[in-house]
């Protein structure tokens, strides 16, 4: 299989997400410029993290008016995946490709340090190699990661089984104390409704192996893999 | 030409972490009679039009296409004459 890595100006992540899924994974991998419209051959597109556009306005708010977006948005109407990690999930925000908004971090500091998750949701082909209720380690790096969406959102949410990952303590306990920045319902990240985009806060290509501090985020990009196999 | 001042808030129904947080620092600064504070943006522009009505048009289209997100905020604008 092959993943594609979009670089926005102002992505930091790239080379991570790169990193992860040629090196570690041992897929293939190439890197897609912002500027770029054509996506046949690729099975997975990763937006990475970052600060895309310096910020400016929102996050995420300018690079989805990129050329690459509208491709994009095609692509994941087809039913292919694509997988926002940070800013990338902030940009699928405001693509309108996952419901709801990102607010400032209640505590108004960026936050950068390894949390707990929960998976919620281990039957998506994002997460399938986990198991639900598993709780996992990975570091989070952001200062708009204040999920944000309606109460009626919410339901739909929750209903549909949208909720993939949580906050908890390192018990797998989701609470406020466990909120690291003040998430609708300790909300981490969601995947839409047909279960083909998923966005999350944490970074899963800086946990993916040990010697990094941890290898849980591993298992979302083999996930995908295993999942088109 | 025409200016116009564009205002963006936190819709009433969002939490505002940034005005919450101004709150507090005032009321240490001793000014203790705050009941509220939401924090905005104003965008200020000009623009190469003479009719009010078509700079409200697309003031408008340009607050619901990029300037605002209409998940979370709201937005109001004045226009001017200079």
């Amino acid at each position: 299989m092959k993943f594609g890595v979009v670089i926005f100006p102002g992505s930091n992540c790239d080379q991570d997400c790169f990193w992860a899924a040629k090196d570690v994974l041992g897929e293939k991998a190439e890197y897609i410029w912002h500027n770029d419209i054509d996506l046949r051959g690729f099975d997975c597109i990763i937006l990475p993290g970052g600060f895309s556009y310096g910020d400016y306005l929102r996050p995420g708010a300018i690079a989805r008016f990129s050329r690459i977006m509208k491709s994009i948005v095609e692509f994941a109407k087809k039913g292919s995946f694509v997988l926002g990690i940070c800013n990338g999930f902030q940009i699928l925000l405001e693509v309108g490709l996952l419901p709801g908004a990102m607010l400032p971090n209640k505590n108004l500091h960026f936050i950068c340090r390894y949390i707990y998750l929960k998976v919620e949701n281990s039957q998506t082909p994002f997460t399938h190699l986990y198991k639900t209720g598993q709780v996992l380690s990975m570091p989070i790096a952001h200062h708009e990661g204040n999920f944000y969406i309606t109460p009626d959102g919410l339901k739909r949410l929750q209903d549909n089984h949208q909720i993939v990952l949580r906050y908890c303590n390192a018990a797998g306990l989701v609470d406020s104390n466990a909120n690291p920045n003040g998430a609708v319902d300790n909300i981490a990240g969601i995947i839409n409704e047909r279960g083909n985009v998923f966005g999350l806060m944490p970074h899963p290509e800086r946990s993916s192996e040990e010697i990094l501090g941890s290898d849980d985020g591993l298992l979302i990009f083999d996930s995908i893999r295993k999942w088109l196999k | 030409m025409l200016k116009v001042e564009i205002y963006i808030t936190l819709k009433k129904t969002v939490v505002d972490p940034q005005g919450l947080v101004i709150k507090h620092a005032l009321e240490s600064l001793g000014f203790s009679e705050i009941a509220g504070v939401r924090y905005g943006k104003i965008i200020n522009m000009q623009l190469d039009l003479k009719d009010a009505k078509i700079a409200q048009r697309q003031i408008d289209q340009m607050c619901k296409k990029l300037l605002a997100n209409p998940i979370i905020e709201d937005y109001h604008f004045k226009i001017k004459k200079t």
